[in-house]
This record gives C-alpha cells, structure tokens and sequence, in this order.
C-alpha cells in the first residue's frame, strides 16, 4: 500500500486540528497517523514536521525510541508472540520458533507475500492462560506449536493439509 | 438534588433490583483474560438460548473475579437461590446449565467454583471456602467480576465515591493525615511511603501541580493494573481525585500502555461518567476544587514506567530517565511538582478514606500494611490475579491459593518483581511477603508478578531470559546499563550455550555490582537482581552447564539433543509430519529417526508423540528424559 500525497495532507492536517499542534500532542499524533496507516509514511512525518515546526529529525528521534512505531507498511496479518515471562516459561520461544520457520522471517519482519508481519510483544496481560499469541489483536490463549500452525493455515486462506 | 446525589438514588435502585430480580441474570467475566478463554462466545451463545427459549433474562459483562486458570466465568442468580459461580464453561455447558438449573432443579455441582451469597445448595459450599479464594482478602478486588465496569451506577452502589465525598470533608489536611496514618506504601514498585511525597509536593509552593497515575504494568508477566481497570476502573479514579485534592493538583494524566486496549477504553468511558456526575471539571461538587483528566497511551517502552522517564514521554520527548534529585514531587511535568502512583496505590486511597485509616493498618505486617495484588502465573496449577495481607508466607500463596505445581514435577521457585526482582528458591518459601523480606532475599517485591518455576525452567535461561529484555528496554543513556547488561548478557549466551568458562560466574557477579551500583535509573539498578539471586541460590546449575555442559532443565537448545527410541515408536509420522525443519525421517510402521544436523531443539515433536508411546526422549550431557512434556491443555 503506497500512500497518496493528498491522503498524507488530509490525514496529518486532521488529527493536528483534534489534538493540537502543540509538542505534548506529538506521540499522541504518531500514534493516530499508525492507526490510521498502520505504519508512520515518510510524507506524513514530512508533513507533520511542517505543520508543527517541530524538525522531521526530532520527530524520527521520538519515534524511533519507542517499539510501537513502525516505518514500513505491515503485512495483511499481524501474528504477535508473547515473550513476556510468564509465556517464555510455558515455552512461548518455542511458538516463536514454529512460526519463524513456518513463515521464513524473523520477528519483525514481513512475509514476501505481504500476508503476515510477526512481531514479538513483551506480555499482553494474559500471563494467567500462557502461552499466549495474538492475530490481528484477537488473543489465543495457551497455544501449542500444532495450534499454531493451525492458525497460520486458517490466515494464509489455503486448505488443511 | 445535584447530578451525584441523583445518580446515588437510581445505583441503590438499580441494585437492589438486581439483587432481588425475579428472573434470571447472568454475569460472565469478560476482561481480556477472560475474552481469550472465550467469554465473547459464551455470551453469544447465551443470548442466543435466552432468545431461543423465550427467556425474560439479562446478560451483564463482568471484569474479572481473579482465577483466570478456571476461565471463563459464569455467575447466576436465579429468583430465590444464592448466586452460583460456574467455571470453565464453554457453550456447551452454558446449555446445560440452562436446562439443568436455570429450567430445572439441577444447580450442576460438578461446574460450580462455589456460591456467590448467602444460602443453602447441596454440593455447592461457599466461594471463600474454594481453595483458591481462601487464604485471600479481597479489598482491592471486591468489586472485580461482580460489578459491570461500564456502568457507573454498579460502582456508586458499592461504596463507590463515599472515599472522595469523605476527602471533601475532612479537608487537603485531614485527608493528607488519614494516608499518613495508614502509613500507605506505593505499589508500583519500591514501596515509598505515599504521604512523604505528597509531604515534599505540599510543601512546594507553585500553583500549578501535576497527579500522574502510573499505568504503564511493564513487568512482563504482570497483570495487576491490567485486571483492575478493566473491572473496576471506577476505584483508580476515585483514587485520583483524593490525591489531587490533597496535593492540590488541577490536573491529572493516565499513562496505560498501548498493549491494553480494553482497559483504555474502559478508562475512557468511566472518565465521561465522571464529567457527567460533576466529579470532573471545576468546583467539583461545590467544594471549590477543580481537576482535569487526560489519558496518555504508551507507546511500548519499559523504560517509561520509570516516573522521569514517563514524563519525558508525556512531554512528548524519548522516554529517557533523568537523575533525581529534584524529585518530581518538586520539579516533575514541565518542571511542576507532580506525584506519580501506581495504579494499585491510587485505588487504596478510596478504602482508606472510606474506611479510615484505623481499618487499613488492621491488615498486613508491621512495617508492610494492608493487602497486595498479585498477579500468579507460570508453572502453577491455579493462575490468575488474587489479593493477599502483606505478609502472608510465599507457601501459602503458591500452595493454598495456587494449588502447587503440576502433577509429577517439583517447585523449583517463585519469581516475584519482573525484570528488577529476583527467583526465590522453594526451600525459602517461608519468608513473608513484605518489602523488607523480599529485598532482602535479593528480590523485591516490585509491582506484584509473581511467577512459579518447576524442574523445566534452567535458572540460566531464566537470568538470560531477563538480562535480553533489561538490554533490549535499556534506554542507552548511561553507559552502566547500556554496555553493562550487554556484557552481562554475552556471558550468560556464552553459558547456556555451552560455551562457559570457569571465571564466568565470578565475572558476572562482578559486572552485576558495578551495574547496581552505577546506573543511572531504578533500569539499571535493579537489571543485575534476576542474575545475582540466581547465582546466588542456584549456582551448581550455573556450574553444570559450565562444566558438564548440560542443562538440567533440558531447555538450553545448544546443550539439548532430541532422540527417538526406536523400540518405542510405532512409525505413526505424527512427528515426521510436524516437524518444522523436516529433520524427521521415516517410513510409516518403522522407528523414526531425527537428522541431527538439521534439528533446531524446538521440541515439537516432543509434543507430537502420541502419549502412548512417548518415544521421544532428550539428552543433555549425561543425562537423559523421557516424558511427554504438557504444553497446557489443548483445546481441540
Ligand atoms: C524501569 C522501571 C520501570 C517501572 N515500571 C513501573 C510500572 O510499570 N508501574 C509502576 O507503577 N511503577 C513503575 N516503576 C516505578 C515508578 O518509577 C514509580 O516509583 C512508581 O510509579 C511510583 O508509584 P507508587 O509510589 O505508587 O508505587 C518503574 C520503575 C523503573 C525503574
Ligand atoms: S507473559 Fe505473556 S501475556 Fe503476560
């Protein structure tokens, strides 16, 4: 998904006008730009910098520091793994490690076919139903590596072997 | 009568009517530990069968009751009967329970966790007899999982706002003295006295003052705040309008991670309840204190839970530490006296003001008052959030309340305080749960994770496991933390790796002084905790893996190789079929055999081997394992 100039405009010059352009705002603003394409476009940063006069070098500085932001557009599913203690002691790396090789990517990347992004999350709150994996922010609680597969096969559209 | 005074009224209404309804209501638990056990479809399914049998009855989404193992949740009440608590139920029973109980004479004791109220039903004793529930006290949480969270008016009629109404009452300094006298200890962690650092803000003259609730839960593994805002958010709020009219701060912001979408949004919602009841906003109920309310999500940095961290962040800047002192009670938000509490310290402050302070010290230890929030997870067979009397023994806790570890294996120990804490071996399971004991075993009590370990979990792995996530959050401003966790963490890969050398325990040991002692944050300082109690108390498992190379808990990869028995397997393929990397070779009917050179140790096929044969065994230097190893129950 490329992003239009003009989409970049309408969207950076709306949320400015909700939560204002003042510097407590900034984050509050990168977060709603994600939300909204689901990763920071360089064009929107651009813009944000402009219309703020906060300089696009600070606005990279903030975002990069912080895990949430992305700068690369995700892929269709996002399959995040819980590496959070309780779920590394039920054997969440295990899960992790299916998933790299049922994918062919790391934690962080996306799949060639643009159909998964795998990331990996520092707990979610479910630590009680270890281990735990979410697609697309829907949690499956006390997964195994065959669960796991099962869920990559029902996202990927194609049939049960 | 004003907004409140009305809305006081119709909560004791609606209640009342609750409590006396002639036809059947149903609460389900439906927080985020309870939508992933599956509680959206449990309340489909019963709505559907209410519509389906001509039912006149409601549906009402709980929060939370705390044992998330027993997932979802179900509370009936039916005309003339004690509230039934069922767990574990799944659609199927949801139909069962309605034909049974909710049509017939059948309260099905076999589902039931124990009753709710008063009352006699045969098989079904009372729910603070349950094994789970007995050894608690329930302050914090009373509410959790019995009240709608969405719905002010279930909060107004348990006991909810009587805390803040009595705060408008006794004054800024009557209020002040009343925490002070509870001798409240923050929650969030380090276990400062509440009142000195409203003290230090008090006495800071500015006009301009700052409340931050902290929110942020970045312990891994930790639920806690989590939990309660999304049952009752209602009591963190409530919390926060004592704090700020006692400092006299105008306003106030919520830092909630990003993570948590639910409790966001219940925040979000119970905020505008407040503005509607004249709780927000300026002369708040004529008292002539004002006070705002602004949310802040964080956006995914550890680093931030740390309180100047965390106003960098809301500043709009990197979440980065600064050194103390100025205290942010002097020089906080945009150089503003600002207090910062946990969640959990904040949703004291309406019981203690509620109830006095007289009534708070009645409970836990002397030095240690009240009750804590724990969040139970890891090896242990009863999961889930519970409150207990600051020092109540750990065995108590792991044992009573979390009911042991899993059949067959042994409790090794209990991990308390995240990233900053440390493991308590389980021949240390007598110490009390209070700051003090906990520090000194080399722990802390942190926030309140709390995580079981058996003879699976490699203490090496656990300290690695840590020290990845300490290096990967620390925030690189102070070269301790940033190099030292690093060097830390190359030494600990080393070991695990099979790869240690003699001096590396005394290495680590040395690097972990210097990084305590010379990091800039509470990070740093307390990064080294997981890495010291391990080599503290288990230092022969370090040693073993040095040198013999192996791993007890058979969890290193590097030192863990995986075999099949051939006189064990039946040639199934289940393991040939599962196998990743397809390092499994083999005919159906002939014993399977795994290519050593393209293994990866992920253990799958371990899981795979049908329990009948369990073929599959580990070795690790010298020794060997047999087992199906359990990887929680499967839902298929
Ligand atoms: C690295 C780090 C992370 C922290 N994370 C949290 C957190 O997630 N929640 C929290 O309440 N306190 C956290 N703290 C402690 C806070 O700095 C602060 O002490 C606390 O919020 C004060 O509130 P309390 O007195 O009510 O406990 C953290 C501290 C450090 C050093
Ligand atoms: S540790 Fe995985 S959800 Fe908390």
């Amino acid at each position: 998904m490329t992003v239009s100039a003009q989409q970049n405009n309408a969207v950076v010059a709306e949320l400015l006008s909700l939560h204002g352009k003042d510097r407590s705002h900034l984050i509050t603003v990168l977060q709603d730009i994600q939300q909204h394409f689901g990763y920071l476009p360089r064009q929107a940063v651009t813009q944000l910098a402009q219309r703020t006069g906060i300089s696009a070098n600070e606005i990279y500085g903030v975002a990069t520091f912080y895990a949430q932001f992305r700068f690369i557009p995700p892929g269709e599913h996002i399959i995040q793994v819980c590496q959070g203690t309780a779920c590394h002691v039920r054997g969440s790396w295990q899960l992790l490690q299916e998933l790299q090789q049922r994918l062919g990517i790391k934690p962080g990347q996306t799949t060639a076919d643009g159909r998964f992004d795998l990331r990996r999350v520092a707990c979610i709150g479910c630590c009680a139903l270890a281990p735990v994996v979410t697609v697309d922010g829907n949690v499956h609680a006390r997964m195994t590596p065959k669960e796991i597969a099962l869920l990559v096969k029902q996202h990927s559209g194609k049939k049960d072997r | 009568m004003t907004a409140l005074q009305q809305a006081f009224e119709t909560a004791a209404q609606q209640w009342r009517q609750l409590e006396e309804s002639k036809t059947p209501v149903f609460f389900v638990g439906a927080a985020t530990c309870g939508r992933a056990a599956g509680a959206i479809e449990v309340i489909e399914r019963l709505k559907n069968e209410i519509k389906k049998r001509n039912l006149q009855a409601q549906v009402i989404e709980v929060g939370c009751l705390g044992p998330c193992s027993m997932e979802p949740i179900l509370i009936v009440h039916k005309n003339g009967a004690p509230r039934l608590c069922y767990g574990n139920v799944d659609p199927e029973r949801i139909s069962a329970i309605l034909d049974r109980y909710v049509a017939g004479n059948d309260p099905c004791p076999q589902w039931a966790l124990g009753r709710m109220t008063q009352g006699r039903i045969d098989g079904i004793g009372d729910i603070a007899d349950h094994p789970m529930f007995r050894a608690q006290v329930r302050h914090i949480l009373k509410r959790c999982g019995l009240i709608d969270p969405e719905n002010v008016h279930h909060y107004l009629a348990n006991s909810g706002y009587r805390g803040f109404l009595k705060a408008l009452e006794l004054g800024r300094d009557g209020t002040f003295d009343e925490v002070r006298k509870s001798g409240l200890r923050g929650r969030g962690g380090a276990g400062f006295p509440t009142w000195r650092k409203w003290q230090l803000c008090r006495q800071t003259a500015s006009d301009i003052k700052y409340l931050i609730c902290n929110a942020d839960e970045g312990d891994p593994g930790a639920f806690m705040n989590r939990s309660l805002i999304e049952s009752d958010p209602h009591s963190v709020l409530e919390g926060m309008l004592i704090a700020a009219f006692s400092i006299g701060a105008g306003e106030g912001y919520i830092y909630c991670r990003a993570e948590y979408p639910l409790a966001l949004h219940r925040l979000e919602t119970a905020i505008c309840q407040m503005r509607r009841l004249g709780l927000l906003g300026s002369n708040i109920q004529g008292s002539g204190f004002s006070f705002e309310l602004h949310i802040k999500k964080g956006a995914g940095a550890f680093v931030c839970g740390e309180e100047t961290a965390l106003i960098a962040s809301i500043e709009g800047r990197r979440g980065m530490p600064r050194p103390r002192p100025p205290f942010p009670a002097v020089s906080g938000l945009w150089e503003k006296p600002t207090i910062i509490q946990n969640v959990e310290t904040l949703a004291n402050l309406a019981m203690i003001l509620d109830n006095g302070a007289g009534w708070f010290v009645r409970y836990g230890s002397a030095s240690s008052k009240g009750t804590k929030t724990f969040a139970l997870a890891g090896k242990i067979n009863r999961t889930g959030l519970i409150e207990v009397p600051l020092g109540i023994s750990l065995k108590d806790v792991i044992y009573d309340i979390g009911g042991g570890v899993g059949a067959g294996k042994k409790l090794k120990g209990v991990q308390t305080g995240g990233p900053s804490g440390g493991c308590i071996p389980a021949d240390k399971l007598d110490l009390p749960v209070d700051y003090e004991s906990l520090t000194a075993s080399g722990s802390m009590m942190g926030s309140g994770g709390m995580i079981a370990l058996d003879d699976d979990t490699c203490m090496v792995d656990i300290a690695k496991y840590f020290l990845s996530f300490t290096q990967a959050e620390s925030c690189g401003k102070c070269p301790p933390c940033r190099i030292g966790t690093r060097a830390m963490l190359e030494i600990l890969e080393k070991i695990a790796s099979g790869r240690g050398a003699a001096d590396d325990m005394d290495k680590l040991g040395t690097m972990a002084q210097t990084v305590r002692d010379a990091s800039l944050c509470g990070l740093g300082q307390t990064a080294p905790n997981p890495v010291l109690t391990t080599l503290r108390y288990f230092g022969a498992e370090y040693e073993q893996h040095i040198q013999k190379r192996q791993c007890p808990a058979f969890v290193c990869a590097a030192l863990v190789s995986y075999h099949i028995d051939a006189e064990r397997c039946s040639g199934c393929t289940a393991c040939v079929k599962a196998c990743p990397v397809e390092a499994i070779l083999g005919e159906r009917k002939k014993p399977h055999k795994i290519d050593q050179s393209k293994c990866i140790h992920c253990g799958v096929c371990l899981d795979t081997c049908p329990e009948a044969y369990a073929a599959i065994y580990r070795s690790s230097g010298s020794l060997t394992r047999y087992e199906q190893r359990k990887s929680g129950e499967s839902k298929s």
